[in-house]
């Protein structure tokens, strides 16, 4: 646990007014996004939102409830196309994608409620996340040509390397849904993994877990940006969780980017008080 | 790897083994004379049925969409099956490659059939595939009632009237509009839909255990999800539609070809209820749950025909559907067996509990 103490990385401005850690600074954010909302009817959900995420950085996003947050999570993943803004991914303009398309970009996400696919076993619910990189195709699969069984036996030895990020090898046979909650968000991470993102959306990770399966996915999630070199962006309430292992913190407030900054900075930020962190303190 | 098979797999080897025995058991029964012609009769229509059921069980219960004019694809590939029989009769005297070669062709022109519906209809969310393949049926029907088809030395010739034909001397018509295909040589032989239904388990089976059948599995669980990981959603909805649609169009092929004379409304909307009450009964997505249920519910009313209900028969399979569907859903009564199962979970976890207690 001792190197999960609070990160200490100094962010710096990008071009735009969007800051990330300084060991990022010299390569294209991984994600860009400026102005970007979306209006449902007379409803604005996001009405500006503007980040920018590092290479390699592990992003909070946090807000009150009805913020807009994982409606975000849905703008990026092309859930809704956007009603304004850009979304630049690695330096690319996702707004002709759509949702598949963005996660072969390089976004993969995992939902507030679970979405497994719970009646398939756990290495196929990962196996479908590997889809785009298994190559053989419907003749090969029908007619047990060589290259499906090459290429099965490959998935399957990456199913379990991934599976042994959170030691569920074990867990390979079981129905997905059959699993304890815990397991399910674990293994819907695996999933997301199995896609070779550059950049994981994780919307409330921790989301039902106790403490301790808390103060574990916290060192998996530094563990995987660590061994993966990818950048996470997370959703998350339990503020132990956002402010012990993420370097940058964004707030959104009625679907606005009210502050951006280290953890140190937001807590010490008066408007982010005010909008939510104020309550959470009085009862610390 | 090797050493543990998968529980799918092993499903699989058992369904193969299921088929490859009744197939013995009853070219026994027949060797020896114990099988009545009218039984006998039965044995390649109910082989055509088990390759319709699990057909349909891909698109129905793997891909998760209701479909409702299965009838109208083994209807395409029935008279076009044929027409290949009837106009390569002089080209290839020997009958099983023809009768190979109608089933091929019944299965392209079907896939073919599968392709038009899904393109514009899968896109869309919801029931509109029940909706338009329900309309597809009746259309087929309808196309093929006014439909003359003849072949003479110059080829084919399609008209929607007797006299535009305009055969050459010599040649047949094939499909004479209302009246249908008469006059065909029967080229389906038992043999031939036993193959047809280990084809068919091989293609659903492998296909289903391979990495598109993953994701059609994913698409029916969750297609947000699917969507997520990079599943190309319409892509994977049409291969399980197209595919259902071809082993509907070959088991067509077989179908058109046991009888001498075939007529579009025998694949009107209560055959493709009757495929789907097969695989509803069988249970949506077991493989094995089609076939059984696909060979027993087609022999036994044919059975009944002697007595007096056989003319309540399609009143007695809707009933029965209906059943079916209120019991499956209906909360109440899913309630009271999840309840009955957990009681007697917990009686045995209390009995091995207390046996537990008595060893220490």
């Amino acid at each position: 646990m001792s190197k999960l103490e609070r990160p200490r990385t100094k962010l710096v401005p990008v071009p735009t007014t969007n800051i990330i850690p300084e060991r990022d600074a010299d390569k294209t954010p991984i994600l860009e996004c400026s102005h970007l909302g979306i209006d449902f009817g007379g409803l604005t959900a996001v009405s500006d939102f503007n980040m920018a995420i590092g290479r390699t950085e592990i992003t909070g996003l946090i807000g009150p409830n009805g913020a807009g947050k994982t409606t975000v999570f849905n703008l990026l993943t092309k859930v809704y196309q956007p009603t304004r803004g850009t979304i630049l991914l690695d330096g690319i303009d996702t707004h002709s994608m759509n949702t598949v398309q963005v996660n072969r970009a390089g976004i993969a996400r995992t939902f507030q409620n679970i979405r497994l696919f719970s009646n398939l076993t756990v290495e196929d619910n990962v196996k479908i996340g590997l889809h785009n990189q298994i190559g053989y195709g419907m003749w090969q699969g029908i007619f047990r040509l060589p290259g499906y069984w090459k290429e099965e036996k490959v998935a399957h030895e990456r199913v379990m390397e991934l599976l042994s990020i959170f030691d569920m090898q074990d867990l390979a046979d079981h129905q997905a849904g059959s699993l304890p909650y815990g397991a399910q968000r674990r293994l819907e991470i695996v999933r997301a993994l199995a896609t070779n993102p550059s950049l994981l959306l994780l919307d409330e990770p921790a989301a039902g877990m106790n403490p301790s399966e808390t103060a574990e996915l916290m060192e998996n999630i530094v563990k995987i940006r660590d061994t993966f070199q990818i950048a996470i962006l997370l959703i998350e309430h339990d503020m132990s969780l956002v402010m012990g292992i993420c370097e940058g913190i964004a707030v959104l407030n009625f679907g606005q980017i009210i502050a951006k900054g280290t953890p140190d900075e937001i807590q010490a930020n008066p408007a982010v008080i005010e909008a939510y962190l104020g309550k959470q303190k009085e009862g610390e | 790897m090797k050493k543990k098979m998968s529980k799918s797999a092993r499903n699989g080897f058992i369904n193969y083994g299921l088929v490859i025995a009744a197939f013995f058991v009853l070219r026994l029964l027949v060797g020896a004379g114990k099988l009545s012609n009218s039984l006998q009769s039965l044995l390649v229509p109910a082989c055509c049925y088990m390759v319709m059921a699990v057909s349909l069980n891909l698109t129905v219960g793997i891909l998760g969409e209701l479909s409702l004019g299965h009838a109208g694809f083994m209807s395409l590939g029935a008279f076009s099956g044929i027409v290949t029989a009837v106009a390569l009769q002089g080209a290839i005297p020997s009958v099983p490659l023809r009768l190979a070669l109608a089933m091929v062709v019944g299965a392209l022109v079907g896939a073919l059939g599968g392709v038009i519906v899904g393109v514009p209809v899968l896109r869309l969310r919801g029931d509109y595939l029940a909706i338009v393949t329900l309309a597809f049926g009746q259309i087929i029907k309808n196309i093929i009632t006014v439909l003359y088809v003849g072949v003479d030395g110059k080829g084919l010739h399609i008209a929607l009237s007797n006299e535009a034909l305009r055969l050459a001397e010599g040649g047949t018509t094939i499909i004479k509009g209302p009246m249908g295909a008469v006059g065909v040589t029967k080229l389906a032989s038992f043999t031939a839909g036993f193959l047809l239904i280990l084809i068919t388990l091989m293609v659903v089976q492998n296909l289903v255990n391979s990495r598109s059948g993953r994701a059609i599995l994913a698409l029916r669980d969750n297609r947000i999800a699917a969507e997520s990981v990079g599943v190309n959603v319409i892509k994977y909805k049409l291969m399980a539609f197209v595919t259902s649609a071809a082993l509907a169009g070959a088991a067509g092929a077989l179908f058109g070809l046991n009888y001498s004379s075939t007529v579009a409304s025998k694949f009107d909307f209560n055959t493709s209820i009757l495929v789907l009450v097969f695989v509803v009964l069988g249970g949506l997505g077991s493989i094995r749950g089609s076939l059984i249920s696909a060979a027993l519910l087609y022999v036994l009313p044919e059975l009944l025909r002697s007595f007096d209900i056989a003319e309540y028969r399609m009143l007695i399979y809707a009933v029965v559907l209906i059943l079916v569907m209120l019991c499956t859903n209906n909360p109440t009564l899913r309630s009271l067996i999840e309840g009955l199962k957990e009681k007697l979970g917990s009686q045995k976890a209390v009995r091995e509990g207390k046996g537990g207690g008595a060893n220490e």
